[in-house]
């Protein structure tokens, strides 16, 4: 792997354990700077629950996650100042309903004091034009489409400016003609050098965008590495098992 | 009646004054009181989410006459014998709102409680992603959506205060219901003394009933 400088994520012996059910069961991984790597396995596998942890939205059972040189299971760490580099994108968007797109991309650098009133303004207007919805910024979230809800929630990530993009299944709720415009948008962001970890059932935006496969089953990482390597030629019996029931 | 309302009616108005006065005190008392608790009750930690409970619990589990007994008689004695303090008193309009208060307040922990919990969980999860603290969460983002939940509860919850002040006659409060005996006393004309004391009350919390409504309809249509 490339020289220590530039990895962003290091997970050691990550385990978690939702009271006696174990779901991740020493998990090791490093993300290098500028790296899109893609999360596949069978529902269960503990792929969402591995994300979740690397911000801490799960707390580890054990094992140490550095995210950026910070060790975010320590308990000394200020968990929320590495949260704002590390941008979510979720499976149901999220976006908070009691508020309009503007306010819903500018309400944590605004309260958390990182832009002005005003540079928040106008960056979430650059990166609103960026996805697309430049002409939505008033719109409620109950007036959007799902896929632009899900444009909306990668935009308000952005907005924190993060080094790291985590998305948990983004275009599962998703009705089939909108996945595309959301994998757009993330593709367009892998080109311009995020780190990024993707879950996801889609192994066509794997195998176009990824520059890393991980399957996960069962809580361990049975395979990884290049897409043309874990999609194109598993050697492990439960990735090939797996990928002749998704493809 | 109009003998009544002629001989008794600034007497029977001024109750009713009294009687708003304790209410609006225990209500302003009672959502504070439900805050707080409704917030422990939510919370992870497990002291908090204990102490809540109790309170909610004792508080709902004990007839506020009864409530009312205790702290208007109980209290002061046990502060004047047991710590010496021998000129502590409480007043029935102190004791009376301490008392509804309580009563109204462990109600009100119930209603923000189950209003913060029919906030999805992803929306503090979203927050707490973009670096936001748990109570920057909960006061930006969780407790606006939840407040247009609660607002019926609560509006349901202050009228009911509103009647629960005429059982703090018993402690001698010069309230309505209080002076509504008095009124049956002195003409021996329960019918009519009752009858005008029941519309005075139906009049004023129908007054607050369509207040509220309206309020509601703003906040509902305000986003």
């Amino acid at each position: 792997m490339a020289d220590n400088t530039d990895v962003k994520i290091s997970v050691k012996n990550l385990k978690k354990n939702f009271g006696s059910l174990e779901v991740l069961k020493d998990i090791n991984i490093e993300v290098t700077e500028g790296e899109v790597v893609v999360l596949i396995g069978p529902s269960g596998s503990g792929k969402s629950t591995l994300l979740r942890c690397l911000n801490q939205l799960e707390k580890a059972t054990s094992g140490k996650i550095v995210i950026d040189g910070y060790d975010v299971t320590d308990k000394h760490t200020d968990i929320n100042k590495v949260r704002e580099n590390i941008g979510m994108v979720f499976q149901h968007f999220n976006l908070f309903n009691h508020l309009n797109v503007l306010k819903n991309m500018t309400l944590a650098p605004v309260h958390l004091k990182t832009l002005s009133k005003e540079e928040a303004k106008s960056k979430a207007m650059q990166l609103l034009d960026r996805v697309g919805l430049a002409d939505r910024a008033e719109a409620y979230p109950s007036q959007l489409s799902g896929g632009q809800k899900q444009r909306v929630a990668i935009a308000r990530a952005l907005e924190m400016n993060p080094d790291i993009m985590l998305f948990d299944e983004p275009t599962s709720a998703l009705d089939p003609e909108m996945v595309g415009e959301v994998l757009a948008v993330m593709k367009e962001l892998a080109r311009d050098g995020m780190t990024m970890i993707v879950v996801t059932h889609e192994i066509g935006f794997a195998r176009e965008v990824a520059s890393r496969v991980i399957f996960m089953e069962g809580g361990y990482i049975v395979e990884e590495g290049t897409p043309e390597e874990v999609l194109d030629n598993p050697k492990e019996p439960r990735t090939i098992d797996f990928l002749s029931k998704v493809l | 009646m109009v003998m009544i309302i002629q001989t008794y009616g600034t007497m029977l108005l001024k109750a009713m004054g009294h009687t708003l006065l304790l209410c609006l005190l225990s209500l302003v008392f009672a959502s504070i009181i439900g805050m707080i608790f409704g917030l422990m009750n939510v919370g992870h930690n497990r002291v908090l989410n204990f102490i809540g409970t109790v309170y909610v619990d004792a508080v709902r589990g004990v007839p506020l006459i009864v409530l009312a007994y205790f702290i208007y008689f109980g209290i002061p004695t046990a502060i004047q014998q047991g710590l010496g303090f021998t000129s502590f008193r409480l007043g029935p309009l102190q004791a009376g709102t301490i008392a509804l208060s309580m009563n109204c307040g462990a109600y009100m922990a119930e209603i923000v409680r189950a209003g913060i919990q029919s906030v999805d969980r992803g929306q503090m999860e979203a927050g707490r992603s973009l670096g936001l603290s748990y109570g920057a969460g909960m006061a930006l983002i969780v407790i606006p959506q939840a407040i247009r939940t609660m607002i019926p509860s609560i509006i349901n919850q202050f009228i009911i205060t509103l009647k629960d002040t005429s059982i703090l006659s018993v402690i001698g409060f010069p309230e309505l219901t209080n002076v509504g005996k008095t009124v049956m006393g002195n003409t021996f004309k329960p019918l009519q003394a009752w009858a005008i004391v029941g519309i005075m009350y139906l009049i004023v919390i129908t007054i607050l009933s369509k207040v509220s409504k309206q309020i509601e309809r703003r906040i509902n249509r305000g986003r």
